[in-house]
């Protein structure tokens, strides 16, 4: 059965739209052709958060609310969503009415605003946080909300005391009162039915099932799989690159599964980063923390797991953490399956061992044994919402104080996430307590890598601090607090417990 | 309760002047309901712009091939030099900016055709088709490049007093060095967006997101070849302006004026981000040489100044911002004997513009750093040596003439910061700290601001403003400053409800017109409420005197007793509500309707000589910032952040604030993250969010206090006001000072060389410097 439009719902109604452009944007759909101006577009790469519209979902039987950037979502990917736009948050605003709901209000009394281009995106931001439930929030958790939203007026003080303000008390808009009857609509959405828009020439199409994939991929291979596309929408909206045939993922049933055990947790290509941020995090702090920075809430919550390591990007953050971890991939094409080291993945710049007609089901990632230390850093220009100028991730096993096992990755450092084999090798049977050892280690980086000058960071700029993250790792692994080798990110009060 | 008069009236209790009252637009901000030019309605038949750029630097234009560009769907016109009917020059001054590339390319990206299409998907598809033949040449990128060719976009321009070189030279100590400091991106939220749409007679009407509506007129007119009064443009709110819709908007209203008159339809244009970035101009970059003597309490006796500005590929208001530059070298410090020496170079890259502080906060950042090297060098703290030099009795005379009357205020406000910063414990305790510490280190600095407000160019510093008020009591403003953001028609419309003594809901605020305010200034300079708010403030007291004395003569008092407060008029024991008055005196045929226009007093300006009053006074401020930088990254941290500010006796304390706290951090950006590279064929590699980091909300110091100084403006500024727009930006030289302070710590006595902006890898390479010059 293949349904020709996508439906979704918005105040309380489905909408079903059956003849859109397959590239078309939510945010070009909800300006242009709904008139819907309030949602901005600042940037139109899902950097500023301008254009931040909150996508409604059942998660585990409840009703969650997750910010996204409307500027790269494909309309197609809100099918079996809740949409809510900041015109809905206050509806009488467009007969002059001040009826304000309670983050707009906190907004107001606080000066929030200034120009106000940013603002709509901002409420959208907070609307969400509101609603995610956790209390008290505190300062940091409002900065991470916001950290997707730019903001080149207020200097941010007031925005975050709105946020702590509203927040201070449980959610009281009446939303969570409908929830029930949101809930009972959204699953009347969920149906089996595979979705197809547009001909055989240029469509957007959400498979339901792996069956029903692999047979559209198979008679589409060219077709442009999307996951979350945080990446490909930059493709439309900048490269305006001529694609006229997308998969999205997000339909197709067990793709987005999460199974956790003691020894592996398995993540579903169309897991989100947000919702992968907890397992991961549950492995080792450092690990949390970088996908605490990875993109910003509105990335997290759009971006997937299986879409960030199909891209191959080498600035990517996940896969050389995963490397290190020792994950494995695993792939599908046509009704054939195989699995692969993930580090094997990574062929040259941005080309992966990706067959025609293949797509990633999931990632298997081993947890640490006992001896084993993992740590990761992530180097920016700017603390959070910044791509990497390199990231250094590293697991060893300690026996007595001798490192019995090193694994060591990069990103930002060559054309792909890769090991920094010098490096093990150095590392291998060493001392762990040994100062001189860690300066040795780190002189082997050079090498392993012949870095890049760029906009970033220079070349002589990623390497030097490549090995001056070895000497941190391992001088934290020796026993330095954290509190005295980092500013942020530190282990020893970190919600995951080591 | 004591009567009133109409010259007394700012001692009266306040009602709405003084109070912490939200933006006009606060509440349809958050609703998403304030609009914007691209949410305005499109009429009928609106067509879309996009542009096609140059890409290269610099060269000879030999072909421009556009078969493949009019070919695409949706494709109405494609617009080359050849279509302009006037002149195709958008420089506010020089004559020396084209609107589209006719001979030779400038820097890459500058546009060279624009497409007109149906819609602005189509018309950026087409923009990307374009066949450009350039004879190419080597671009001038840096000013050392510019400096080789000899080439600049405007005279050498220097301040001289005394004998600087000798002084130096026969001082007990002496210093010289080379600094950098980066330019910066505006990044408005909003970016550059223009809606032109054609009438009769030739006539144009351009929404545009500007700072500077008459410079839009002026420029559309004369790209179009019409007169200025043919002309209107109109602005109700911009997304952020920043400096960067000061000149830079002009040459999209022309686009979309230009395109509107070729093909006789509306049209629009809106940059992508990357385009924006690209194609309009920043904070001016520059190289800062420098030699300087001292005394053995670091007290400065001579001076030279080297600034070498990128000015870019054309003049632009590089002659203010340059001069700026220079008017604030001094920053709160008297030089007994100087030169201060500025190139404007040209350059291939986009013409750097006017950015919040106008070239101020490099000339003060400039010499905060020649304080900090003078105090490492003598081991001494250097607020120390900050207060040594702070202007002072007999030490008061600035490097322009200008005498500096109230130094009093800004001593006193480092005085009160230094306490309520608790400077001096918190410095033991970093020592501390630091001494114990390998791998995180922390700095703290505390820096004053002393800032020149008025135009430097006197002109500039006069205002109009058009109040109208209706039979039914409703009033309508209007004034030439344009609202960005900053709260302007707020600040405005309190003091027009003040002088009525009315609610502020009686007031209805409109966007600012070419035809309701002709002949104004750009919204600039920290000027919006100085000059708007006299200017309004004189417009309805005209309506006000006519008003009470209608008063006066029904219930038999002088004018002159009648009081306008509560939404009512008094006049001895009786009263009558405004509404019923205004109604009254409709109907005795009064005029209620007036035009008030300000001209700021005392200013006189010889620049040729370099002496006079180019400022009606100064804003001072001082902050206190504390960071923690790691040694082995370069990432760092600003943990605290202590600001004392003057913004006189405020209009609105809640916008004050609003502004010192957005500047700091604006400022505080500028100096860190911020970092614009271009390549070595001048094309800017950080030209979207994704490569160019301004702060977030994580980066705002998680405490933050900021608090306003008392004392009244001693100039008769508007309720005693002080300006505020821009001064608070250079309050993030404490956060440069303090990371600079993090990493003297490692090495103390050795200069430390950091360029702006502290990037983490500006930071490490400053830390390796220290390390490795033992």
């Amino acid at each position: 059965m293949t349904r020709s439009s996508i439906r979704f719902v918005r105040r309380g109604r489905v909408v079903q739209v059956d003849d859109f452009a397959p590239r078309t944007t939510l945010l070009d759909w909800l300006r242009i052709e709904q008139r819907l101006v309030g949602t901005k577009e600042g940037c139109g790469e899902g950097d500023c958060g301008a254009c931040t519209v909150v996508l409604g979902r059942e998660r585990d039987g409840k009703l969650v609310y997750e910010p996204v950037n409307a500027c790269i979502l494909l309309l197609g990917q809100i099918d079996g969503a809740k949409l809510i736009t900041v015109e809905d948050l206050a509806p009488g605003a467009a007969s002059g009415s001040k009826e304000l709901h309670p983050v707009q209000a906190a907004l107001v009394a606080r000066h929030g605003s200034q120009c106000g281009f940013c603002t709509p995106g901002i409420v959208m931001s907070l609307f969400a946080l509101y609603h995610e439930g956790v209390r008290p929030v505190t300062r940091e958790a409002a900065c991470d909300a916001l950290a997707g939203n730019l903001c080149r007026c207020t200097g941010y003080r007031p925005i975050i005391d709105a946020a702590l303000d509203v927040c201070a008390e449980p959610a009281a808009d009446g939303s969570d009162a409908r929830a029930d009857a949101t809930l009972a609509m959204l699953r009347r959405l969920d149906d089996a039915q595979d979705v197809f828009v547009g001909d055989e020439d240029a469509f957007f199409a959400a498979p339901a099932s792996e069956e029903s994939l692999a047979a559209l991929l198979a008679e589409h291979p060219e077709a442009t799989l999307l996951g979350g596309a945080t990446d490909v929408g930059l493709w439309l909206t900048k490269a305006l690159a001529p694609l006229r045939k997308f998969i999205w993922l997000g339909r197709v049933h067990g793709l987005g599964d999460i199974h956790d055990s003691p020894e592996v947790l398995a993540l579903g290509a169309t897991v989100s980063h947000a919702r992968a941020l907890e397992p991961l995090a549950a492995i080792d702090p450092d690990i949390g923390e970088v996908m605490r920075r990875f993109g910003s809430n509105q990335v997290r919550a759009s971006g997937t797991v299986g879409g960030n390591i199909a891209n191959g990007s080498p600035i990517g953050d996940l896969a050389p953490m995963l490397i290190v971890l020792g994950a494995h991939l695993e792939l599908r094409g046509g009704s054939e399956r195989r699995t692969l080291p993930l580090e094997n993945f990574f062929l040259a710049y941005r080309k992966q061992d990706r067959r025609k007609g293949e797509f990633i089901r999931s990632l298997l990632v081993p947890k640490p044994g006992p001896g084993d230390h993992v740590r990761v850093f992530k180097v920016t220009k700017r603390f959070d919402e910044d791509i990497s100028s390199l990231l250094m991730a590293m697991r060893v096993t300690i026996q007595g104080e001798r490192i019995v096992m090193a694994r060591v990755a990069f990103g930002g450092m060559a054309a792909t996430p890769k090991r920094a084999l010098a490096v093990e090798t150095a590392l291998l049977e060493q001392p762990v307590n040994d100062g001189a050892s860690w300066a040795a280690a780190g002189e082997a980086l050079a090498s392993d890598f012949a870095p890049l000058d760029d906009h970033r960071a220079s070349a002589a700029y990623r390497l030097q601090v490549g090995k001056n993250l070895i000497v941190k790792a391992l001088a934290e692994i020796a026993g330095a607090p954290s509190s005295a080798t980092r500013i942020i990110g530190h282990r020893e009060t970190a919600h995951a417990a080591e | 309760m004591r009567p009133n008069s109409f010259s007394d009236m700012s001692e009266a209790p306040l009602r709405h002047v003084r109070q912490p009252l939200p933006h006009d637009s606060a509440a349809k901000h958050v609703q998403g309901s304030a609009a914007y030019i691209d949410d305005l309605p499109e009429p009928a038949g609106c067509l879309h712009i996009a542009i096609g750029g140059s890409p290269m630097a610099r060269g000879s234009l030999m072909a421009v091939g556009l078969e493949r560009v009019r070919a695409i769907q949706g494709v109405v016109a494609v617009l080359t030099a050849a279509d302009i009917p006037g002149k195709n020059d958008i420089s506010p001054t020089f004559d020396d900016e084209p609107l589209l590339a006719a001979r030779e390319v400038i820097f890459h990206g500058q546009p060279v055709f624009a497409v007109v299409a149906e819609t602005r998907d189509a018309a950026r598809r087409a923009a990307r088709l374009g066949a450009l033949t350039i004879a190419q040449e080597k671009p001038s990128v840096t000013v050392e490049d510019a400096q080789a060719r000899g080439e600049t976009v405007l005279p050498d321009y220097a301040f001289q007093r005394g004998d600087a070189p000798a002084t130096i030279g026969a001082a007990p100590h002496q210093l010289a060095g080379t600094f950098r400091i980066g330019g910066q991106e505006h990044f408005y939220l909003e970016g550059q967006v223009a809606l032109a749409i054609p009438g009769e007679d030739g006539s144009m009407h351009v929404h545009s997101s500007t700072q500077h509506p008459t410079e839009i007129q002026h420029v559309c007119a004369r790209v179009l070849g019409v007169a200025d009064a043919l002309v209107t443009a109109e602005v109700r709110r911009m997304g952020g302006g920043f400096g960067g819709k000061e000149s830079q908007a002009s040459q999209w209203a022309a686009m979309a004026a230009l395109a509107a008159r070729v093909t006789g339809r509306p049209c629009k244009i809106r940059l992508d981000r990357d385009d924006d970035m690209a194609m309009t101009g920043k904070r001016h970059d520059f190289r800062v040489d420098y030699a300087v003597g001292f005394d053995d309490d670091g007290r400065i006796q001579g001076v030279e100044m080297a600034f070498l500005a990128r000015c870019g590929c054309s003049a632009d208001l590089s002659q203010g911002v340059v001069d700026r530059t220079m008017f604030h070298a001094d920053s709160s410090y008297f030089l007994p004997e100087l030169i201060i020496g500025t190139r404007r170079l040209k350059t291939n890259t986009v013409s750097n513009t006017a950015f919040r502080g106008f070239g101020g906060p490099q000339g003060m950042l400039a010499m905060e750093r020649i304080i900090d090297q003078i105090a490492w060098r003598l081991g001494r703290d250097p607020l120390d040596v900050r207060k040594a030099n702070h202007y002072g009795p007999e030490r008061d005379v600035t490097p322009y003439g200008m005498t500096v009357e109230d130094h009093d205020v800004g001593a006193a406000i480092l005085e009160q910061l230094e306490a309520s910063s608790d400077y001096r414990a918190r410095r033991e305790a970093i020592a501390a700290f630091n001494a114990t510490s390998p791998i995180l280190r922390k700095g703290i600095a505390l820096t004053p601001v002393k800032f020149g407000i008025s135009f430097t160019l006197s002109h500039l510093n006069q205002a109009g403003a058009l109040v109208h008020v209706y039979s039914d009591g409703s009033i309508q403003l209007n004034h030439g400053g344009t609202e960005m953001g900053q709260g302007l028609y707020q600040k405005v419309a309190q003091v027009v409800a003040e002088e009525f003594g009315v609610g502020m809901d009686r007031v209805r605020i409109t966007a600012t017109t070419t035809d309701k305010v002709p002949n104004t200034s750009p919204t600039a300079a920290s000027s919006g409420s100085d000059l708007n708010g006299m200017a309004a403030q004189i417009a309805a007291r005209q309506i006000r005197e006519r008003m009470a004395v209608l008063a006066g003569e029904h219930f038999g008092v002088p004018a002159a007793e009648v009081q306008f407060r509560d939404d009512h008029v008094f006049a001895g024991n009786e009263s009558v509500s405004f509404a019923e008055l205004a109604k009254r005196a409709h109907m005795a045929r009064i005029h209620l309707s007036a035009a008030g226009h300000y001209a700021t007093p005392k200013l006189h300006w010889d620049r040729p000589n370099g002496q006079g009053r180019p400022f009606f006074y100064f804003a001072y401020g001082a902050a206190c910032a504390e960071v923690v930088i790691d040694t082995l990254t370069g990432e760092n941290r600003v943990l605290r952040v202590d600001i004392l500010h003057d913004v006189g006796h405020s209009l609105n304390p809640a916008l004050d604030i609003g502004q010192i706290e957005g500047g700091f951090v604006q400022g505080m950006g500028w100096l860190t993250t911020e970092e614009l590279v271009y390549d070595k064929d001048g094309r800017l590699r950080t030209h979207a969010p994704s490569t160019y980091k301004i702060p977030v909300a994580s980066d705002m110091p998680a405490d933050f206090r900021v608090t306003l100084f008392g004392g009244a403006n001693r100039e008769e500024t508007i309720y005693r006001s002080k300006a505020v727009g821009e001064p608070p930006v250079m309050l993030a030289n404490a956060v440069f000072g303090a990371i600079a302070d993090a990493v003297q710590s490692l090495a103390p006595g050795r200069p430390v060389v950091l360029d702006a902006p502290a990037t983490p890898e500006a930071i490490l390479k400053a830390v390796q410097a220290v390390a490795s010059a033992g």
